[in-house]
C-alpha cells in the first residue's frame, strides 16, 4: 500500500530511523541512509523492492562503465505524473526515483564483470545479491523546492547504503568476457555533479530526471505479475495520467536492435548519452553541437563542423563528423578516448563502450555528405 | 611564392607538435606532502554553500582526484594567495575541469589551480563573475597533453578577470567565450598556445596585460555555428612580446592555425581597436588580421549568416619593435621573402586579404568597415589569400585611415 507523505515523515522521526520497507517521501533534509526512504530493503542476500515501487528500464540507456542499473519510480498516494509526449513525464512533488548501480562480481575483491546481457541475480522485484556487487544508489526526489539528487554508497555487507554527498572514487577492475582486465576508476558523483547531467537547461538549472520520458520507457518489463508495457503499468498503478493509446506514444530505438534503422539507433544512443548537455539550451550549447533526438541534420549535429573549445578532445581531427569517415570524426574520438580531460560524456564514463563506438562508427561510415574545405 | 591551397595559418603546426612531444619539460609539482583529506571537506562546503557565503581555503597544497563544482549563486571562494593556496589536480581521474561553476554573482580570488586534466576554472553561464589574483598553471610547461583552457568564463555577462596568471594551456590561458561586458586586465599569460583569447564576445576591454612566450599573444576571434557573433573589443596598453613558442595545440582546434610568433590576432571579428600597446619580437608578425577563410574551415558547416570578414579594425598608437623576422612555416617564410627580402622583416600588420566585396559601394569599402592603420612607420601587407597568395603586396598607404574610438566597457559590478 502507499503512504501519505506527512504521515511517513512523522513515522520516520518517531521510529528514530529504524529500518523500514515502507516507501516515504522525505520532504526536506538529507536522510543519511538509503533505507530511510524505504524504497527497497536488503538483508545482504536479497534486495527487495517495496510494494508500490515500480521498476523500469529504458529502450536505450546511458552507458555507465558497464554497470547494470535497477531503476524505480514511486509516488505518494493521491498524486500522479502527467503524460508528456516529448519531454520527461510531469512528475508531481513527492515522486521518488532511484537508480541502483551494480555489477556481477569477479573473482578478486576489486573485480567486476563486463557483461552486456542481463546480470545474474536480476529478479522482477529486486536482486539476488549472491553474485552481485552493489555500488551505489542515486535518489532523485521531487520536493516543493524542486528535484534534489542524493548519492548513496552501499556498505560492504550490502545491507544498506550511506549518503555520501561528496561522492567517491572506487578503484575497481573490469573483467571482460574473454578474461581481459582493465582498471575501472568508478566515480560516484557528488551532489553538485548530479546537476552536471540533470540540469539539462543551463539557464534555469533546475535538475530533473532524464530517463523517464515516454520515448525511453515505452517498452515492456517483465514484472512479477507478468510482462507489460511500462507506460501502461505506470498508468494502471495510478502513477500516470493522460496516457494516450499506447500505439500513439513515441518510442526511441533500442540501440542494439539490428532490426531497427541504423539512423534511429544511432540518434537514440546520442540522445540518451549526450543530449542532456548537448541540446540548444544545455551546458554544452557553448559548443554549438546539438545531439538531441529532434536536432536537424546539419552542422549543429556535427556534420563538417569545426570544434569550438574542444582542446585535446579533437584528437587531431578537424570535424565533429566527417561523413563517411568515422576515423576522422571528433565524435568517435570522444567516445574512444578514456583520458578524463577529453572523453565524453564528461561524467559517468571511464572505460570505452565498445558496442556504442561500433554503432556510431557504422552510422558515420554510411553517411554521404561531402565536407568542402576552403582555402 | 608557392600558391598552396592549404590554410597558410596552419603551417608549421605538425613539426612544432612533434618537437614538443620529444622534449621533457620541467617536472610537475611534487605532491608527496600534499593534503589529500581536504578534498571531501571542500566538496561538501561547495554543496552546502548558500548565497553570500565565503569559502576560505587555507594555505597549503591540496590534492584532488575529482573535479569540483559549484552550482549556487552569490558565493566567494578565497585562498590565501596564488602561491600559498594550491589546489593540485595532478591525480585527477574524473571531471573535465578543476572547478566548474554554473552560477552567478561568483567571485574567486587568491589561489592556484594546477595540473588539471581538462580546463582549469570554467564558469559556464552566469552574471557578475569576478576572477581575481588566481593562477592556473600546468607545472610541466607547454605540452599538447595539458588541459585546454586555464581561466574559462563562457556565456557570461559582466566579467572581470584581473591580476591573474595562466601558464601552459594547450589552447588558451585566459579564454572568454560567448560573453558580454568583459574586462580582462593586469593579467599575465605565458607559455600557452593562445595567451588571452576573446571569442564571440560583445564588449571586451583587454588592457595592461602581459602576454609572452605563447604561440599567439592576444586573440580576438569569431567562430561560426554559435549563438552569438562577437564585436566591440578594445586591446590597449598591453605588453605583447616574444610570443614565439611552437604551436602545441591540437589539430582541429581554432588556435591550432596560429603560427608561432603571432602578437595580436584578429580573426573574423568586427569593431576591434588595438592601440597603445607595446608589441615586440613576435617572429611571424606583431599583428595578424585574418578571416575564417584562412583557418581551413568547411563551407558546408558554416551557418548562412556567419560573417567571416574582419571589419572595422583600428590599429593606432602602438609601439612596435622587432618581430616578423622569422615567420613560422614555409608559406609565411615565402611571403616574407617576397615582401621584405631575405634580411627584412614582415611588416608589423599582416592581413590575409579577405574582404567582403559585396559590401563595397562604388568599389569602396564603407568607412566604418575598413581596416585602418594609423601607426607611424608600421606597415601592412596584404597576403592575397583570395588569389592563393599569388601576389602579396604592401598596402600601408591604402589603409591609412581612422575610425571613431570604441566606447569603454562599463562593468555593472557592485565592487569591481
Amino acid at each position: 500500500m502507499r503512504w501519505l507523505p506527512a504521515l511517513c515523515a512523522l513515522l520516520l522521526v518517531a521510529c528514530g530511523g529504524q529500518q523500514t520497507a515502507r516507501p516515504s517521501f522525505i520532504a526536506e533534509g538529507n536522510p543519511p541512509a538509503l533505507s530511510d526512504w524505504g524504497m527497497m530493503i536488503s538483508n545482504g542476500r536479497t534486495l527487495t523492492l517495496s510494494e508500490g515501487v515500480l521498476p523500469y528500464d529504458l529502450n536505450t540507456p546511458l552507458f555507465s562503465d558497464y554497470a547494470h542499473k535497477q531503476r524505480t519510480i514511486w509516488m505518494p498516494d493521491g498524486v500522479a505524473a502527467g503524460y508528456r509526449e516529448g519531454e520527461v513525464l510531469d512528475f508531481p512533488v513527492g515522486t521518488v526515483i532511484t537508480k541502483t548501480f551494480y555489477y556481477p562480481r569477479g573473482e578478486a575483491a576489486d573485480e567486476v564483470l563486463q557483461t552486456t546481457t542481463q546480470a545474474p541475480g536480476w529478479r522482477a522485484d529486486g536482486l539476488d545479491l549472491a553474485d552481485i556487487r552493489l555500488v551505489e544508489t542515486r535518489v532523485l526526489v521531487h520536493r516543493e523546492t524542486g528535484w534534489v539528487a542524493l548519492p548513496y554508497i552501499w556498505n560492504e555487507a550490502q545491507t544498506d547504503a550511506v549518503l555520501q554527498r561528496a561522492g567517491d572514487l572506487q578503484h575497481l577492475t573490469l573483467v571482460s568476457e574473454d578474461g581481459g582486465r582493465q582498471p575501472l576508476p568508478y566515480a560516484v558523483p557528488n551532489a553538485n555533479q548530479c546537476a552536471g547531467c540533470h540540469a539539462i537547461n543551463n539557464t534555469t538549472r533546475q535538475i530533473q530526471p532524464i530517463g523517464p520520458a515516454a520515448r525511453h520507457i515505452n517498452r515492456d518489463y517483465a514484472y512479477a505479475a507478468g510482462s507489460q508495457n511500462q507506460l501502461v503499468a505506470l498508468s494502471e498503478a495510478g502513477y500516470l495520467e493522460g496516457l494516450p493509446a499506447i500505439e500513439q506514444a513515441p518510442q526511441a530505438a533500442v540501440y542494439t536492435d539490428t532490426a531497427a534503422a541504423l539512423n534511429d539507433r544511432a540518434r537514440s544512443y546520442l540522445d540518451i548519452n549526450c543530449a542532456h548537455c548537448h541540446n540548444p539550451v544545455g551546458p554544452a550549447d557553448t559548443s554549438g553541437l546539438h545531439l538531441n533526438a529532434d536536432a536537424p541534420e546539419g552542422p549543429n549535429l556535427g556534420l563538417c563542423k569545426l570544434p569550438i573549445a574542444a582542446g585535446g578532445g579533437t584528437g587531431g581531427r578537424r570535424f565533429g563528423i566527417q561523413p563517411g569517415h568515422p576515423e576522422e570524426s571528433i565524435l568517435v574520438y570522444r567516445l574512444e578516448i578514456t583520458d578524463p580531460g577529453s572523453l565524453m560524456p564528461e561524467l559517468g564514463r571511464s572505460v570505452r563502450h565498445e558496442e556504442g563506438i561500433a554503432l556510431i562508427t557504422e552510422w558515420i561510415a554510411r553517411m554521404e555528405t561531402q565536407c568542402r574545405t576552403a582555402g | 611564392m608557392k600558391t598552396h591551397h592549404t590554410a597558410w595559418l596552419g603551417a608549421g603546426l605538425g613539426l612544432a607538435g612533434l618537437a614538443l612531444a620529444g622534449c621533457s619539460g620541467p617536472a610537475e609539482r611534487d605532491l608527496a606532502s600534499a593534503d589529500r583529506d581536504y578534498q571531501s571537506q571542500l566538496i561538501e562546503q561547495l554543496i552546502d554553500a548558500q548565497p553570500g557565503d565565503v569559502i576560505e581555503i587555507p594555505e597549503g597544497v591540496f590534492a584532488f582526484d575529482r573535479s569540483l563544482s559549484l552550482t549556487v549563486d552569490g558565493v566567494t571562494i578565497r585562498g590565501q594567495g596564488a602561491d600559498r593556496t594550491i589546489l593540485s589536480f595532478q591525480d585527477q581521474a574524473q571531471g573535465a575541469e578543476g572547478l566548474l561553476v554554473t552560477a552567478s554573482d561568483f567571485t574567486i580570488e587568491n589561489l592556484a589551480i594546477e595540473d588539471t586534466v581538462g580546463d582549469g576554472l570554467k564558469v559556464n553561464e552566469g552574471e557578475n563573475i569576478i576572477i581575481r589574483g588566481i593562477r592556473v598553471e600546468w607545472t610541466n610547461g607547454p605540452d599538447t597533453n595539458n588541459g585546454a583552457y586555464g581561466i574559462y568564463p563562457v556565456q557570461t555577462t559582466n566579467v572581470l578577470v584581473e591580476d591573474s596568471i595562466a601558464i601552459g594551456a594547450a589552447d588558451a590561458g585566459i579564454y572568454v567565450g560567448q560573453s558580454r561586458n568583459v574586462v580582462v586586465r593586469r593579467n599575465r599569460a605565458e607559455r600557452n598556445v593562445a595567451g588571452i583569447e576573446i571569442e564571440n564576445t560583445i564588449g571586451a576591454d583587454v588592457y595592461e596585460n602581459v602576454a609572452t612566450e605563447n604561440t599567439g599573444g592576444i586573440l580576438v576571434f569569431n567562430m561560426p555555428n554559435l549563438p552569438q557573433p562577437g564585436y566591440w573589443t578594445r586591446v590597449y596598453n598591453n605588453h605583447v612580446f616574444a610570443n614565439n613558442t611552437g604551436n602545441f595545440g591540437h589539430e582541429g582546434t581554432p588556435v591550432a592555425s596560429i603560427p608561432a610568433g603571432s602578437g595580436i590576432v584578429v580573426n573574423s571579428n568586427d569593431q576591434v581597436e588595438i592601440f597603445d600597446n607595446q608589441i615586440s619580437d613576435n617572429r611571424t608578425a606583431n599583428i595578424i588580421i585574418s578571416s575564417l577563410h584562412s583557418t581551413g574551415y568547411s563551407d558546408y558547416a558554416v551557418q548562412q549568416d556567419f560573417d567571416p570578414y574582419p571589419e572595422g579594425i583600428h590599429i593606432h598608437g602602438n609601439a612596435f619593435s622587432g618581430g616578423g623576422n622569422n615567420p613560422d612555416g614555409l608559406d609565411l617564410q615565402g611571403l616574407k621573402l617576397v615582401v621584405a627580402g631575405p634580411l627584412g622583416r614582415m611588416p608589423d600588420v599582416l592581413w590575409d586579404g579577405y574582404y567582403d566585396a559585396s559590401k563595397e559601394v562604388d568599389g569602396v569599402m564603407p568607412a566604418e568597415l575598413r581596416i585602418c592603420l594609423e601607426n607611424g612607420e608600421a606597415g601592412l601587407v596584404n597576403a592575397d589569400g583570395p588569389n592563393g597568395y599569388a601576389n602579396p603586396s604592401i598596402v600601408t598607404e591604402a589603409h591609412q585611415c581612422s575610425l571613431d574610438p570604441l566606447p569603454a566597457v562599463e562593468l555593472a559590478l557592485a565592487n569591481p
